[in-house]
This record gives C-alpha cells, sequence and structure tokens, in this order.
C-alpha cells in the first residue's frame, strides 16, 4: 500500500495518453523493486512500531470514545458508545482549563530554566580547566541519574517545614521569617520548588548535548571571526548559535515533550497535586480522575489531547525554527 | 488518492465504533467442585506474623474437616489491591475464590460484576444474627450482601493525659468543648496542635457531618445525590474545617496532612489530641506520647453524646468465577466465624464484628473500650455506590476541606463539592 500511494501521489497526467501511461507503468515496475527493498528493510522497524505504538494508540482513541469504566472492563456492565462525549465533559470542565494552564506555564518555566542553566553551565564547561570540568561533569550526571522519585523525596528533606536543612539555614543566616516556612503551602512556591527539582535533573542533558555542540566547531572558524574583528558576543550570536541550532531544536523539542508530560515529581513534592489541587498537571490530573476512578474513558480522552496538544506545540516550535533559519 | 483516503477514513471509522474495546465474558462457571484447590487472596500487613498464624490454624482445621482439599492463601499489597482485583476480574483464571477486602471497595468491585450473592449464606448461618448490623450494612449492595464482615475499625479521640492534667482540661463530651479544649490547650502550649486535623482526614471530617445531622449523600428515586451543602452538613464541616486554624491546627502545616500523618503528629509529641482508630494503637504506643494519652469516644453535639463514627473494616468474599463456590462459603464461615475472629483480636487487635465477641474482648482489656462503645452507639458508611471510589479518587471531600481551611467561604466551597459529587454520581 504504501509503495501504490507513492508512486500514486507523483504529477497527475490526463487519462488516455498512451505514451504517458506507458511511462508511467514502466516508472511503476522499476519503482515498485525499489519500493519492496524499502518495504523490507522498514517492516522490522514498522511492525514493531505497529505493535508498541499504533496499536496503543488505536485503542486509546477508541476508549475515548466510550463509556469505559472498570466495571465495562471486566464485564459487569454494557459498553455505551458516547462518540465525543467524554471530550465535551473534559473541555466543559473549568477545572481542566486551570490543569491546562497550569501544565502550559509549568512546561515553559522548566523548558526555560533548565536550557539556560544547560546552556550557561556548557559554555563554563568549555572555558574551564580538566579538574572543574569533570567535577562539573560529575556533578550533572549524578543528577541526571538520580531517580525522579528519589531526587523529590531529597528535595522534599531538604525543604521540610521543620527538619529541612534549607529552612535551618535561612534562618541561621538571620532571615526569621523562614523558620517553619511552608514551601508547598503556596501554589506558586510550590510550583517553583518543583521547578528547581525539575530542572536540576533535566539540566545535564541540554549541557552534555551542547557541549558536545560547542566541542564540534572547529577552531578554525572562531579564530576567522576574531580576525574579522567579531566581539565575542558578535561570535557567539551570528557564529556559533547558527552552527549550534540543530542541536538547540532537539534539546528543546525533547524537554518541552517532558516537561509537559511532567507526573512524579508533581505528584511526590506536592502530594499529589498540591492543596485543593493547586497544583494539578495534566499528567496528575489524568491520573487522578480517571485512573485512580477507573475512568478509563475519560482518561483516554485527556491522554488523546495531550498527544493531540504536544505534538502542536512541537510543530509550532519546528515551523517558527525553520522560518527563521530561512531568514538568517 | 481520493479513494485511498476515503477508504482509509471509512476503514479507521469502522474500526473505531464497529468493535468496541475489550470486554470480559463475566458469567459463572457453573462449576462447583468439592475438592482440590481453594485460592484465598487476604492482605498483606506491615507485621504479618501474627496474622499467618490465626490464618494458618482456620486453614488446618478447615483441612481437617474437608478431605482432598488444600487452601493456598496468598498475601497481596493493599497499595497495588486495585490493580490485583482489576486483573482477577478480567482474567478469571488467575483470580482466587475467597478475597479479603475493604468494606469502601465493595461497590465497585459488585459494578464490576466481579463479587458472588452471599445472602442466603448469611441467611442459613445461625451465628450471622450475632453480626452487628451496622457493620453488616457496610456488606450490602442494593439489599444483597456480597460479603461477610471479618472484622471492623472505628476512630474515637486520642488525647495526652498529662497535657490534660497540667492545664487542669477534661476530656470533652461535646463537640463544642472539642474545639474550646483544642482553642485553650495552643494558646497555652504554642508548639503544640490543639488538635491534629487533617485537611486530607476525610474519616475524622465524617463524623463531624453526622453528628450536626448531615449526610455525604442521599438516596432518592433510586438515584444518589450529594447532601454536603445541605444547612446541617455544612454545619459540621463548618466545625471541623474551623480546627484548621492558626489557633488550633495552622493551615499551612495541617490542610496537607493525612490520616496517618495526624495520628504521626500525636504520636511524636505534637499535638495534644488526634481522632484515631483502634489500629492506630499501636502505632501511638510506640511513640512519644506512648505513656501518656488516652482514649474516649468522638463527642456528638450535645453533651455526652457520642458521634457517630465510620464503619471501616474487611470482609471476606467469594469471587463470581469461582469454581469451589460451596467451599468458599464454608472457609468463609470458620476464617470470619467467631472463633477466629477472637483470635485475630488477640493476634492483630482488629475489633470483632459480633456483638457478643465484641463485648467479651471489652470486658477483658478496658483499652479497647472506648472504640467498642463507640461502635455499638451506631455507626455509619459511605455511600454504596461504585462512583464512591471515583469520588474518593478525585480527592473531592479533602479539596473541599482544603478550600476553606485556606480562606473560602464554606458555602460556595460545598456546593462546588456537591456539584463534583452529583456529576460523578451521574455517570454512573
Amino acid at each position: 500500500m504504501t509503495a501504490e500511494l507513492t508512486t500514486e501521489s507523483g504529477p497527475r497526467t490526463p487519462p488516455g495518453n498512451p505514451e504517458t501511461r506507458h511511462g508511467r507503468r514502466r516508472r511503476r515496475s522499476g519503482g515498485n523493486g525499489q519500493a519492496r527493498a524499502a518495504v523490507l528493510y522498514l517492516a522490522p522497524a514498522g511492525l514493531l512500531l505497529i505493535a508498541v505504538m499504533a496499536y496503543p494508540l488505536y485503542q486509546l482513541v477508541q476508549l475515548s470514545l466510550y463509556e469505559y469504566g472498570q466495571a465495562q472492563a471486566s464485564g459487569g456492565a454494557p459498553l455505551e458508545f458516547l462518540g465525543v462525549g467524554n471530550y465535551a465533559k473534559l473541555l466543559g470542565d473549568s477545572r481542566f482549563w486551570m490543569v491546562l494552564i497550569n501544565t502550559c506555564g509549568f512546561a515553559a518555566v522548566c523548558v526555560l530554566g533548565s536550557l539556560t542553566v544547560g546552556i550557561a553551565l556548557a559554555v563554563l564547561a568549555s572555558r574551564v580547566r580538566w579538574l572543574p570540568r569533570t567535577l562539573l561533569f560529575l556533578a550533572a550526571l549524578g543528577a541526571w541519574a538520580t531517580p525522579a522519585v528519589a531526587g523529590s523525596t531529597v528535595w522534599l528533606f531538604l525543604f521540610d517545614q521543620n527538619f529541612g536543612l534549607v529552612n535551618e539555614v535561612l534562618s541561621g543566616l538571620g532571615w526569621q521569617g523562614m523558620a517553619g516556612f511552608s514551601w508547598t503551602y503556596d501554589r506558586f512556591t510550590a510550583f517553583g520548588l518543583v521547578a528547581g527539582e525539575v530542572v536540576w535533573c533535566s539540566f545535564p542533558f541540554v549541557m552534555v548535548t551542547m557541549y558536545a555542540g560547542i566541542k564540534a566547531i572547529p577552531g578554525e572558524i572562531v579564530e576567522a571571526a576574531s580576525l574579522d574583528g567579531a566581539s565575542a558576543w558578535r561570535t557567539a550570536r551570528s557564529v556559533l548559535l547558527p552552527m549550534l541550532r540543530p542541536l538547540l531544536i532537539i534539546a528543546t523539542i525533547q524537554s518541552i515533550i517532558w516537561d509537559f508530560k511532567i507526573f512524579t515529581q508533581i505528584y511526590v513534592m506536592t502530594d499529589g497535586g498540591g492543596i485543593a489541587g493547586q497544583n494539578l498537571v495534566l499528567n496528575v490530573y489524568a491520573y487522578q480522575e480517571a485512573f485512580a476512578g477507573s475512568n478509563y474513558g475519560l482518561g483516554s480522552a485527556i491522554g488523546v489531547v495531550m498527544t493531540g496538544l504536544l505534538l502542536l506545540i512541537t510543530g509550532i516550535y519546528l515551523w517558527a525554527q525553520r522560518a527563521t533559519g530561512e531568514n538568517t | 488518492m481520493r479513494f485511498w483516503k476515503l477508504t482509509t477514513a471509512a476503514i479507521a471509522a469502522t474500526l473505531l465504533v464497529g468493535c468496541g474495546p475489550p470486554q470480559v465474558d463475566q458469567s459463572d462457571s457453573g462449576a462447583d467442585s468439592r475438592t482440590g484447590t481453594l485460592r484465598v487472596w487476604l492482605f498483606d500487613e506491615a507485621n504479618r506474623d501474627p496474622k499467618e498464624k490465626v490464618v494458618n490454624a482456620a486453614v488446618e482445621e478447615f483441612e481437617g474437616n474437608h478431605r482432598d482439599v488444600t487452601v493456598e492463601v496468598r498475601y497481596i499489597a493493599v497499595d497495588t489491591r486495585s490493580e490485583r482485583f482489576t486483573g482477577a476480574f478480567n482474567d478469571p483464571s488467575s483470580a482466587p475464590d475467597v478475597a479479603e477486602f475493604g468494606n469502601t471497595d465493595l461497590a465497585s468491585y459488585v459494578a464490576a460484576g466481579g463479587m458472588s450473592d452471599l445472602t442466603g449464606v448469611i441467611e442459613d448461618w445461625p451465628a450471622a444474627t450475632d453480626l452487628s448490623d451496622s457493620v453488616l450494612d457496610t456488606a450490602e449492595v442494593d439489599g444483597k450482601t456480597y460479603g461477610v464482615p471479618w472484622f471492623t475499625g472505628v476512630r474515637a479521640l486520642y488525647y495526652r493525659t498529662d497535657v490534660f492534667d497540667e492545664l487542669g482540661l477534661e476530656p470533652p463530651r461535646s463537640l463544642g468543648e472539642l474545639v474550646e479544649t483544642a482553642r485553650r490547650i495552643r494558646s497555652e502550649r504554642p508548639d503544640m496542635y490543639g488538635i491534629a486535623a487533617g485537611g486530607k482526614y476525610t474519616y475524622a471530617m465524617m463524623p463531624f457531618i453526622w453528628a450536626s445531622g448531615g449526610e455525604l449523600a442521599e438516596r432518592r428515586n433510586g438515584s444518589w445525590r450529594s447532601a454536603v451543602d445541605s444547612e446541617a452538613s455544612r454545619r459540621g464541616i463548618r466545625t471541623y474545617t474551623g480546627l484548621l486554624d492558626p489557633a488550633i491546627c495552622p493551615p499551612d502545616q495541617c490542610a496537607q496532612l493525612t490520616g496517618t500523618e495526624s495520628i504521626q503528629a500525636f504520636a511524636g509529641g505534637k499535638a495534644a489530641m488526634a481522632i484515631g482508630g483502634d489500629f492506630n494503637r499501636t502505632a501511638v504506643d510506640e511513640g512519644a506520647a506512648g505513656d501518656n494519652y488516652d482514649v474516649v469516644p468522638l463527642p456528638g453535639r450535645k453533651t455526652g453524646s457520642i458521634a457517630p463514627a465510620f464503619a471501616g473494616g474487611n470482609l471476606l468474599g467469594v469471587l463470581r468465577s469461582s469454581d469451589h463456590s460451596t467451599l468458599a462459603q464454608e472457609f468463609i464461615k470458620v476464617l470470619a466465624g467467631k472463633k477466629y475472629q477472637r483470635r485475630m483480636y488477640e493476634a492483630m487487635s482488629y475489633l470483632p464484628t459480633f456483638e457478643d465477641v465484641q463485648d467479651r474482648v471489652a470486658a477483658d482489656d478496658p483499652a479497647i473500650e472506648p472504640f467498642i462503645e463507640t461502635l455499638q452507639a451506631g455507626t455509619r458508611f459511605v455511600p454504596s455506590t461504585p462512583a464512591w471510589s471515583e469520588i474518593d479518587a478525585q480527592e473531592i471531600l479533602p479539596t473541599m476541606a482544603q478550600r476553606i481551611a485556606t480562606g473560602e467561604k464554606v458555602r460556595p466551597a460545598t456546593q462546588r463539592a456537591a456539584q463534583r459529587m452529583n456529576s460523578a454520581f451521574d455517570d454512573r
């Protein structure tokens, strides 16, 4: 089917023209051999993708169209087709919109934070000697390798209201208001705390990627720029940045996808979404609304909406990048 | 090209609409074998040894009375029970014959079509007449009984005898007195909570609602409606959330407390009072407050009355897919019978569900008396509908309490909670 589709999508030829018909047929038979080889090469990966991606996605979309809870799954109640009912219910729920805004804002802060910290440290690492660089990398890899649950719990210990090191140090330094300060009580300090943890465990990826990119830029280019009289800022902006752009795009997309799907940190650090659900993000919301309450239909609808949103955001970002890339 | 697009769209649409999501055919196996292996699932415990000893004794007795029957007991973790039971309902071949489960989970298991009706078994079992009525109610859905109450648990008021003595206080005898006492303690002992009341401790809030004449939900014409926004319920909620106050239990510390954390605060000496269950006694005994506490029933509105407590507890039931249902029923009558309930109390200090057994253990152990008194004063239960698990999972009531504790007015907060509860009820 793939081969057929690709050949069919060529330029349209008026029917009845024997010569083009003939030509087309010949091209098709030649293309067929190539297409068959391509299909054969792609088959293992394709089968795997269908098994682990397409089928679950198909089930997800299908579930989202039904009233499907535990009772339906185990045969205690008949299936009921809702069509877009789950979606209508979701979009009509004001909590969903609040959670969506939370998620977008929180992900944006985390992406910006990890990019800034990661790039800054990558630049730093490319400029310092061997020993400090090794220490920096060890620290970063340590943060990167820490499991999310362990990292979140350690951060919670550090920021504990009564016994936390941070409050003790701050109040020891003379900031009396910080003794017994609750970091998870206020909505924004709670988000800030979790964002800190997320940045802490996700900047190493950006740092390592960007460091590799910086190291791959030949010294002659920088030298040429400085011979032409470019300032350090100018070199960074007009020479280095364009060369790093592909890596930057990858790092950004990875971070967007990763931070948009945050679950563990929020779930652990704000105890399942914070006071009165003030720190809920989409993934935790989906878990609570749907899976803990075994309302799988609605949960699937949230999953579909999330997938769509992520594709949309990434698409817009790629498109914007390509547009600016062409201008410069 | 257009043809392919249309075909693909048509196929996709047919697939999506035509064949629905997977469903298990949940019909009785019909078989009722009197020999073979009887599979039993019980909950694992933090300290399982004493429980296992009692269960093993019951198994031995049962195997001695039934030839060619082996009982295979497996202990499953409470935290993952939902996945285990879901798995058992979805794949009857891996399901047990007998299972222990929490009474709040019953309605959703029954709706899933997983449990078999034991109404007849209870009626024909002479000992069942001694079962406490309010506890037996927790095993019922739509007038049918699906489990035998194995043990129950109720909460009462723990208080620090040393603090009360030093400040010259008496244990409160009404909810009004409770608030006053808590306020008084915090003003004299600013490093202590007057009472550890948690924003996420729903089972502590429920008695306040019931004691004020309110309800969580009411059943009208066969469908449930939330009642948390009624005048009476609001009064109870206002009293409870009033405890989450800087002068009693500061909201920035208490709004996120769960039941376990409230008890930990009390056991660690951070609180002068707490609402805790008979099952929390060991934790408190081992804590800093271990030697200096006592328990009284949680008082109601009127002086000297007892607030209706939530009747938690676990049931033993037979799975519908079981092909040993008669044996399974026989085994439940042994394990949940008077003899082994008594031994379970001795081993795990879980409260028996037979009233005569309750009286006997209370006579032997004065420490358990306030709980028995609470139990026999009449207990209440959450609405027996599968929607309750959803309401519970979505944390609707904790969210409401936390909103009020952080400054929202009681009326809009309860109205919003009622709306969300009703939408959960409507879905079912």
